[in-house]
């Protein structure tokens, strides 16, 4: 159990900046999951934590110890890479024992915790298999028994199911999170799909070109994102330019008609926002021949269904401009292409952004 | 308006890495190999300029071209690679398509027979073949039977050309699509498949021509006075001569190469596996 | 315990929805089923595409190993006999085999150990990104650049007035003094290693290449030193391939006819040699088909390397993609 403290890590390689003073408390026992696109600077991030790659300037700091004169063979983090990372001439239990052997441990020692953490993973029946002989799901299972085994401070995850299969990917993501809190072992977990983070994270950060964009739950960055990169990013927005008529009272692009918003966004009146809509807060009902619009909404059209399971994505095109909602698919089944409906906002789901 | 959907990401691509300058043993390997390789180039051109004690010039150079013998052995020579790349593709396009296209089930037969002539060395085949002439005398009669026995030296680079070649464009889906606009098999096959794995054809007419221009063991046994055989000639008699002809050897086979390369440049697939050839 | 066999190509239970799950089975080859019953005669044309290439490879290539072996195991009455063979185990046929495959063994551990080095450098040496293609290019050129030019090359370099013997003269080192001959053990494999050196870097690189960087940042983040992670990674994986390779050269050099004719003026005793000297008649032997027992027994030490290296490859393949 260790704590694990970024200050002002900042990287250039050549004249490019990977990161820019990045700094990011890890609590003890805490997953924080660094999010963002390729080249946003997390899995650079990630490897300096590792000892892969070295700071230009910053601290790291394990436990409030300065750990960067620390080759990575001493820094007793253990890592799971993208794919392919076990080595191919030993079995999944030799695998677990690498480390450990590494470190002289006992051979019969060795093999009772690699039983017991092939067991932890599922893999009790494989101990025998080369990595070739499991699947990507099953590889990417021992690598993860791999770096648990030596006990590490931290545990560092590196895009870990990118290379999976859909269905693969969302069991093993759950099996990662319930060993990580069932050994309450801090983590570190890099990946790209926001979807990924926001299921796995005790805490995310968002990451884009290099810079930390905002750091917070699950819930926190999911519903108020502090700037527009995290709000495209994380999930599906809307996103219209609006000014603010009174503390709970927008208007977007030219429309008259106003949207009702919480209070205490912190936008001042009369100035011009950036207003986030998600599309499950998008209600619609269905304006049968010429019916008025009522008050409180806009009116639109449905242009297209996408049908997504349990909701129906539809694009529509409305006063204030084209904008995406999720109806359940039931109540989208009303509303085929071409119907006019009226648009209401639920004050709730509006997040302004001042501009 | 900026009504924007979460991009989707496939596959994260990693930071560039850090530039770090190489290792003294990189610089060292690749300097010894450098070496190796030019030393007994340039020692070879050395010795084909040197006229004098002090001397130099091209004298050897124009004392082998214009020597008969050199361009009679030389066009024969290439005579022979040009018939034999006609005669290897001629039978190798054909088959090699058709077992993309009908009977994949042989490839690993294909795969077989192709490294054979790996199997038995030539100076092995001239062997077996010479029981067959003892047996058939009139084949010996003609020089043309040199392309023939050729084919077979050049047959497993010229088969991994194209088997390369036809998989990377998908044989059967091409054919079918074809055969869909009511084009018959053979005009599928000269107007669809060639113009698509002309790459692959070339590359193995390159290769087939290095060994060809160079090959010695069969035509020196079987008596055929080939531009090897000639080279092998003036070597026993002259020295420096027979340096000029390396340095022309040489640039034969580098101007082979070179086309080989940029071809494949071309195609944009790095340069081909196993373009070594077997006349050693 | 979950099964999830999820790689591409398979697709298990776990992993397809029940929707999917009736769709893949289906065969997708147009022509299966439906046209069995007339399989044989289009099954005799389809056949007969393959004929003519078949013919000609048995007529060139299969037919005279055949009469060589049979030639090989008969007396000239067609009675069996292992006659043939057996005196390749004594004099100077015995003793071409054992320098045959000794400057074949020295060649291919010389150029291969060298050609890992170049080659690792050049894959793994961060040095400038143009120095592999270059190479790629180089070792097509030098691997083919191989018999009576080679040879040539070679005297012109170490022969008795070569270039770097002059050179070496220079400095007080009189190689030839030293029983040095460019025919010798010594530089018929310093000859050899040119075209063996390039071809090991053209089939070593991209088993060199598989060798994955996280494979060596797993080892180093649990714990492994650089040595630790070669001894017990690097080279257990490269294993087969370097084995392969190293076989593979074995044949190479050991096929080699021209490039020792030359260097020697055919004054060595190398099976290739001794086989072209019963052909050409150059030498007066009491048994005309010893030229036939040479050939087999040289087709059967390179058809073991063949079938090694394809063996060691295919090992290889399981580990390195």
């Amino acid at each position: 159990m260790a704590r694990l403290d970024l200050h002002g890590i900042h990287k250039e390689f050549g004249e490019v900046t990977a990161l820019a003073e990045l700094s990011l408390e890890v609590e003890s026992g805490e997953l924080v999951s660094l999010l963002g696109p390729s080249g946003c600077g997390k899995t650079t991030a990630l490897r300096i934590v590792a000892g892969f790659e070295q700071p230009t300037r910053g601290e790291l700091l394990v436990d409030g110890s300065d750990v960067i004169p620390v080759p990575a063979s001493k820094r007793n983090m253990g890592m799971v890479f993208q794919a392919y990372s076990l080595f191919p001439n030993m079995t999944a239990r030799q695998n677990v024992e690498f480390g450990l052997r590494m470190r002289k441990v006992a051979r019969d020692k060795c093999r009772a915790r690699a039983a017991e953490l092939l067991e932890l993973v599922g893999l009790a029946a494989r101990v025998d298999n080369y990595p070739h002989e499991l699947s990507g799901g099953q590889q990417q299972r021992v690598a993860l028994a791999r770096a648990l085994a030596i006990e590490p401070a931290i545990l560092l995850l590196d895009e870990p199911l990118s290379a999976l299969d859909a269905k693969v990917r969302v069991d093993l993501r759950q099996q990662i999170r319930h060993v990580q809190q069932r050994l309450g072992i801090t983590t570190l977990y890099v990946t790209h799909d926001q979807e990924e983070a926001l299921s796995i994270s005790d805490r995310i950060a968002v990451m884009s070109d290099g810079n930390l964009e905002q750091v917070g739950a699950p819930a926190e960055i999911y519903r108020s994102p502090h700037t527009e990169f995290v709000a495209n990013f994380v999930g599906l927005m809307n996103g219209f330019d609006g000014r603010v008529q009174a503390a709970d009272m927008v208007t977007i692009g030219s429309s008259e008609r106003p949207i009702g918003v919480h209070e205490g966004h912190g936008c001042t009146a009369g100035g011009r926002v950036l207003v986030l809509i998600r599309p499950e807060s998008v209600q619609l009902e269905e304006l049968v021949d010429g019916a008025a619009v009522p008050d409180g909404a806009f009116e639109g059209k449905v242009l297209m269904h996408t049908f997504l399971g349990s909701v129906t994505r539809m694009n529509l095109s409305s006063d204030v401009g084209d904008l995406v909602a999720d109806v359940p698919s039931l109540r989208a089944l009303t509303m085929p292409p071409d119907t006019r409906v009226g648009v209401r906002v639920d004050p709730a789901g509006v997040k302004l952004l001042a501009r | 308006m900026a009504s924007v959907a979460a991009p989707a990401e496939k596959k994260a691509r990693r930071a560039p890495r850090e530039h770090r300058r190489p290792s003294f043993w990189t610089i060292f390997w690749l300097i010894m190999a450098a070496l190796y390789f030019l030393i007994p180039l340039y020692s070879t051109l050395q010795f084909s300029l040197e006229t004098g004690q002090h001397s130099y010039g091209f004298k050897w150079y124009g004392q082998t071209f214009a020597d008969p013998m050199f361009r009679t052995s030389f066009l024969f020579s290439l005579r022979l690679a040009v018939e034999t790349v006609i005669i290897g593709l001629v039978l190798m396009v054909p088959t090699v398509y058709w077992v993309h296209l009908r009977l994949p089930q042989l490839r690993p037969l294909m795969d077989v027979v192709s490294i054979l002539p790996f199997v038995v060395p030539p100076v092995a085949l001239v062997v077996g073949l010479s029981g067959v002439f003892n047996v058939l005398p009139w084949m010996l009669s003609n020089s043309q039977i040199l392309a023939f026995i050729y084919v077979i030296l050049a047959l497993p680079f010229t088969y991994r050309s194209l088997d390369a070649g036809m998989r990377a464009i998908n044989v059967k889906t091409l054919t079918e699509a074809a055969q869909s606009v009511g084009a018959p098999g053979w005009k599928t096959l000269l107007f669809v498949i060639l113009p698509n794995i002309r790459t692959a054809m070339l590359s193995g007419a390159f290769l087939t021509l290095a060994i060809v221009m160079g090959e010695y063991t069969i035509s020196s046994l079987l008596l055929f006075n080939t531009f090897a055989v000639y080279m092998y000639y003036i070597g026993n008699t002259e020295a420096q001569p027979a340096a000029a002809l390396a340095i022309i050897s040489f640039t034969l086979t580098w101007g082979a190469m070179m086309g080989l390369f940029l071809l494949s440049r071309r195609r944009g697939r790095g340069s081909s596996p196993g373009v070594t050839a077997v006349s050693r | 315990m979950p099964e999830d066999r999820d790689t591409v190509s398979s697709v298990s239970l776990e992993t397809v929805s029940p929707l999917e799950a009736r769709a893949p089975a289906l065969p997708d080859e147009p022509s299966g089923r439906s046209r069995r019953p007339r399989m044989s005669r289009r099954g005799v044309l389809t056949w007969a595409g393959v004929v003519p290439f078949l013919a000609y490879a048995a007529f060139f290539l299969l037919i005279p190993v055949v009469v060589l072996v049979f030639k090989t195991f008969t007396t000239a009455n067609g009675g069996f006999t292992l006659e043939n063979v057996r005196a390749l185990a004594s004099g100077q046929y015995r003793a071409s085999f054992i320098a045959s495959i000794q400057v074949s063994i020295i060649s291919a551990i010389g150029g291969g150990l060298f050609g890992l080095f170049v080659a690792y450098a050049a894959v793994r040496g961060r040095g400038p990104r143009f120095i592999q293609p270059l190479l790629t290019t180089f070792c097509g050129v030098a691997s083919n650049f191989a018999g009576i030019p080679l040879a040539f090359a070679f005297i012109a370099t170490l022969g008795a007035n070569g270039v770097v013997t002059v050179l070496l003269a220079d400095v007080g080192l009189h190689i030839y003094s030293h029983g040095f001959t460019i025919f010798s053990l010594a530089g018929l494999s310093l000859t050899y290693i040119y075209f063996q050196l390039p071809l090991m870097i053209l089939v070593i690189a991209p088993s060199l290449e598989g060798l994955r960087v996280e494979w060596r940042e797993a080892a180093e983040n649990l714990g492994a030193t650089q040595s630790q992670y070669w001894w017990r990674i690097g080279l257990p994986v490269l294993l087969p391939s370097l084995a392969g390779a190293m076989v593979l050269l074995f044949g190479n050099a050991f096929s080699a006819y021209a490039t020792p004719y030359a260097l020697s003026g055919g004054g060595i005793n190398l099976v290739p040699i001794q086989i072209g000297q019963v052909l050409s008649g150059d030498v007066v032997i009491t048994n005309p088909r010893l030229g036939d027992s040479l050939a087999f027994g040289m087709i059967c030490i390179v058809g073991v390397t063949v079938l090694a290296y394809a063996l060691l490859q295919r090992r290889a393949a399981r580990w390195l993609r």
